[in-house]
């Protein structure tokens, strides 16, 4: 193996330190278990004061540059929310706003940032729309077409997990313009009666949509091609990496206090089932798949600025964290005996959170794949 | 380049110049396998080296021997040891875990006594814990202890004794009260020397065919009373926290290597050279799979080594990554080893010596020896016991 140097320090600033208190505490106050299973049904799949408060909070601009109204931090502080927000089976736009910004960040141009950044900074809810029917993760080869056709782009084609596109305002979706991937900036209003439908997903926390784009119109203005395309859907990439794998990393912690909690208290054959080696054993190979996954992701977010160190440091942390969370998930269900059988028991919802997670841009056999030609 | 980075140079130019040529015997894998008198000597002597270029107990303080600096400069010492393979350091056991243990608790005159003897390998440890009849459960140690006069007349037996053949002194947990309110409360701590009648040591074969560590018989072996640690009775706890410095979960350690590392990215070069229908195992990809999720797993314990000194990231379960280290590292040890043999085709069932045989067996005979560490200091069922109760909050029984 070649000597490359290999990064293998965590850093952590004050800054970091301080938003993942807080985020900690507000999770865990606004987002418990009640909660979740309220939104279970409902439109949005997340209460509307609650986006209010985590805009308040700044969260939204976080990583938006202060020209643009934002705070100008960065996506390893956007961590911070992001772990405990999972840990808690919070679902809100959080991530897609974030894949919103970094698409603007990395491929739009002055015109489309200072429309488009402000308002997210401010709350504005983006959705952002790469994958197709056939459900490949590959993200530079989208069949949707973009064609030229005067001053207009005229859409074609059916994009599906438009993550909370229902309540987005802007829709970030890719096409093939002129043989190359690009990106196209939708306003939602401007959508035609029908154009999005919802999905029936695994993670009934989750709102995603099918986006038939035949028949809608998009100005040439907002177009990102070429180059600009391919650095906006890296962004998307490792934006969407670096926060699922967080998500995971906390949505792991969480299932593993359920489990914990239930082997604590649950008694057959006269002793707590905890006291079984056959349950704390896997309950160990829990805590240490999340342990290396937090380490996985924190690294992850120390070196995200650095393209080249962070592409093998994102797949390990994506790799690293779903397995982890699937394995906890389903051996949460199994620990509950009957009674995780059961709908009533919260360990299904965060089975199907891990599902989710590992299922969304590319799962860990999928990025194992990837850093095999990369690593060796 | 700042001071730290200087001297991380300065260290691997030292350790490139110095470090002692490739012997014509095999050496043992770690210090729980030193079998051979020419193994024995070649890694003292190299130890003793290194101290004396100051490399060795660098954090430990001056007044015994230590070089009384900060322990970053250790780390890095003992990173770039691994990082360029050198020899580990033998008297381990003196170094990580008695030492520390000293220097905690010890009294003056003890510091006095030991420290810079360990560090200079003048005087080998080992450790008398595990019994015939008791492996993890140390509790339930049996050899006893009796006072008389000025001494402490020792019987019974210890296993597993490693540097048992070599070692100047003992730590060693006998019972010198059998009518204690539990089994704890009989036991007692001694810094015991080996070199007093009545103290015999038997090699044991291990199942690489090698010898590496020892029985030890304690027959009315006399030793002054003077070796008792602490008081009597507080044996239990004494050997509690010297297993918190064995198992790497309490800082303190003189530092240096203990044992060969074993790098994923060794067993990625064997892949390059290992063929499968006709073609080097590295193209196939179920074995690129299982490379890329070895190495994940190895640069995620790095990880969690560095990510252990942010507080802000271990608060909620403080232990969690100290107390699973021991559990991380050999198990994962032990699964590259035999990794690496399923990567030879027919040769995998070569052995040390066979002329045909992979590295000379070297993967054979590390996967055999890798079980020391999956079972010494506590087998990794008992680890998972241990990090189940003691950061899950899991019920004992």
């Amino acid at each position: 193996m070649s000597e490359t140097p290999v990064s293998s320090a965590v850093n952590f600033s004050d800054e970091q330190s301080m938003l993942l208190d807080t985020a900690v505490e507000f999770f865990r106050d606004t987002s418990p278990m009640s909660y979740v299973r309220s939104q279970l049904a409902t439109e949005t799949g997340f209460a509307e004061n609650l986006w209010r408060e985590m805009v308040d909070l700044g969260w939204l601009g976080l990583a938006v540059p202060e020209a643009y109204g934002g705070s100008g931090l960065g996506l390893a502080e956007a961590v911070s929310i992001a772990e405990p927000m999972g840990r808690h089976l919070c679902n809100c736009p959080f991530l897609s706003c974030q894949m919103a910004i970094q698409v603007l960040l990395a491929g739009g141009d002055e015109q489309q940032r200072g429309r488009w950044l402000p308002r997210l900074a401010q709350g504005a809810i983006a959705s952002v729309a790469v994958i197709e029917r056939d459900g490949d993760w590959s993200l530079v080869r989208p069949t949707c077409s973009a064609i030229r056709q005067d001053e207009r782009i005229a859409l074609s084609g059916v994009k599906t997990f438009a993550v909370d596109a229902g309540v987005a305002e802007l829709l970030v979706v890719s096409v093939e313009f002129e043989g190359e991937p690009a990106l196209v900036l939708l306003e939602n209003s401007g959508l035609p009666e029908g154009a999005l439908t919802r999905q029936r997903v695994i993670d009934e926390t989750r709102r995603s949509f099918r986006l038939d784009l035949d028949g809608i119109e998009a100005d040439a203005a907002d177009l990102i091609t070429s180059r600009a395309a391919l650095g906006a859907l890296a962004a998307i990439r490792d934006t969407a990496l670096l926060l699922i794998t967080a998500e995971a990393c906390g949505g792991t912690a969480g299932v593993l206090d359920v489990i914990v909690d239930y082997l604590n208290t649950r008694t057959q054959f006269g002793r707590l089932i905890g006291s079984y080696q056959a349950l704390k054993h896997p309950a160990v190979d829990i805590l240490i798949g999340l342990e290396r996954a937090r380490s996985h992701l924190y690294h992850a977010a120390s070196v995200i600025g650095d393209a080249e160190l962070a592409l093998g440091a994102l797949g390990m942390a994506k790799a690293q964290a779903c397995d982890a969370f699937a394995y906890a998930g389903d051996r949460s269900i199994q620990f509950h005996g009957a009674f995780g059988f059961t709908y009533e028991c919260d360990a299904q919802l965060f089975l199907r959170r891990a599902l989710w997670c590992q299922y969304q841009f590319g799962d860990a056999l999928h990025h194992r794949k990837h850093l095999a030609d990369l690593l060796l | 380049m700042n001071e730290l980075d200087e001297f991380r140079a300065e260290v691997a130019a030292w350790l490139m110049e110095n470090r002692p040529r490739a012997p014509d015997f095999l050496l043992p894998e770690s210090f729980m396998e030193v079998g051979s008198d020419r193994q024995f000597h070649y890694l003292r002597d190299w130890q003793q080296q290194v101290y004396e270029a100051g490399y060795l107990g660098m954090a430990w303080p001056q007044e015994y021997g230590g070089g009384g600096m900060d322990q970053v400069y250790q780390n890095i010492v003992t990173d770039e040891m691994a990082r360029l393979n050198v020899p580990f350091m033998t008297n381990t056991i003196g170094l990580n875990w008695a030492g520390p243990l000293i220097l905690a608790i010890g009294t003056d005159e003890e510091k006095q006594r030991y420290i810079r003897n360990i560090l200079s390998a003048e005087e080998i440890w080992c450790q008398g814990f595990s019994e015939p009849d008791n492996g993890s459960d140390l509790g339930n140690v049996q050899t006893r202890a009796v006072r008389d006069g000025d001494e402490y007349v020792i019987n019974g037996s210890k296993i597993w004794t490693s540097l048992g053949s070599y070692a100047k002194h003992m730590i060693l947990l006998a019972r010198t009260d059998p009518h204690g309110e539990n089994k704890y409360a009989g036991l007692s701590y001694f810094l015991a020397p080996m070199d007093v009648a009545g103290v015999r040591v038997q090699p044991i074969r291990k199942l690489t065919g090698e010898y590496g560590f020892t029985q030890t018989f304690f027959e009315d072996a006399r030793i002054p009373a003077s070796c008792l640690m602490g008081a009597e009775g507080q044996g239990w706890q004494i050997a509690m926290s010297t297993l918190t410095f064995e198992r790497g979960a309490a800082g303190g350690q003189a530092g240096g290597l203990s044992m060969v590392v074993v790098r994923v990215a060794d067993v990625v070069e064997l892949a390059r050279h290992a063929m499968r229908d006709g073609r080097p195992s590295i193209e196939d990809p179920h074995v690129r799979d299982e490379l890329v999720k070895f190495l994940i797993e190895e640069q995620g314990d790095r990880l969690c080594e560095s990510r252990s000194r942010i507080p802000a990231l271990c608060s909620e379960r403080p232990g969690s990554i100290a107390l699973s280290g021991k559990l991380r590292g050999t198990e994962l040890r032990r699964r590259l080893c035999q990794f690496a043999i399923s990567l030879q085709g027919a040769n995998g069932a070569l052995w040390v010596g066979d002329r045909d045989a992979v590295a000379d067996g070297k993967w054979q005979r590390s996967y055999f020896n890798a079980f020391s560490a999956t079972i010494g200091g506590g087998t990794s069922q008992v680890q998972a016991n241990i990090v189940a109760e003691r950061v899950l909050g899991l019920p004992k029984s």
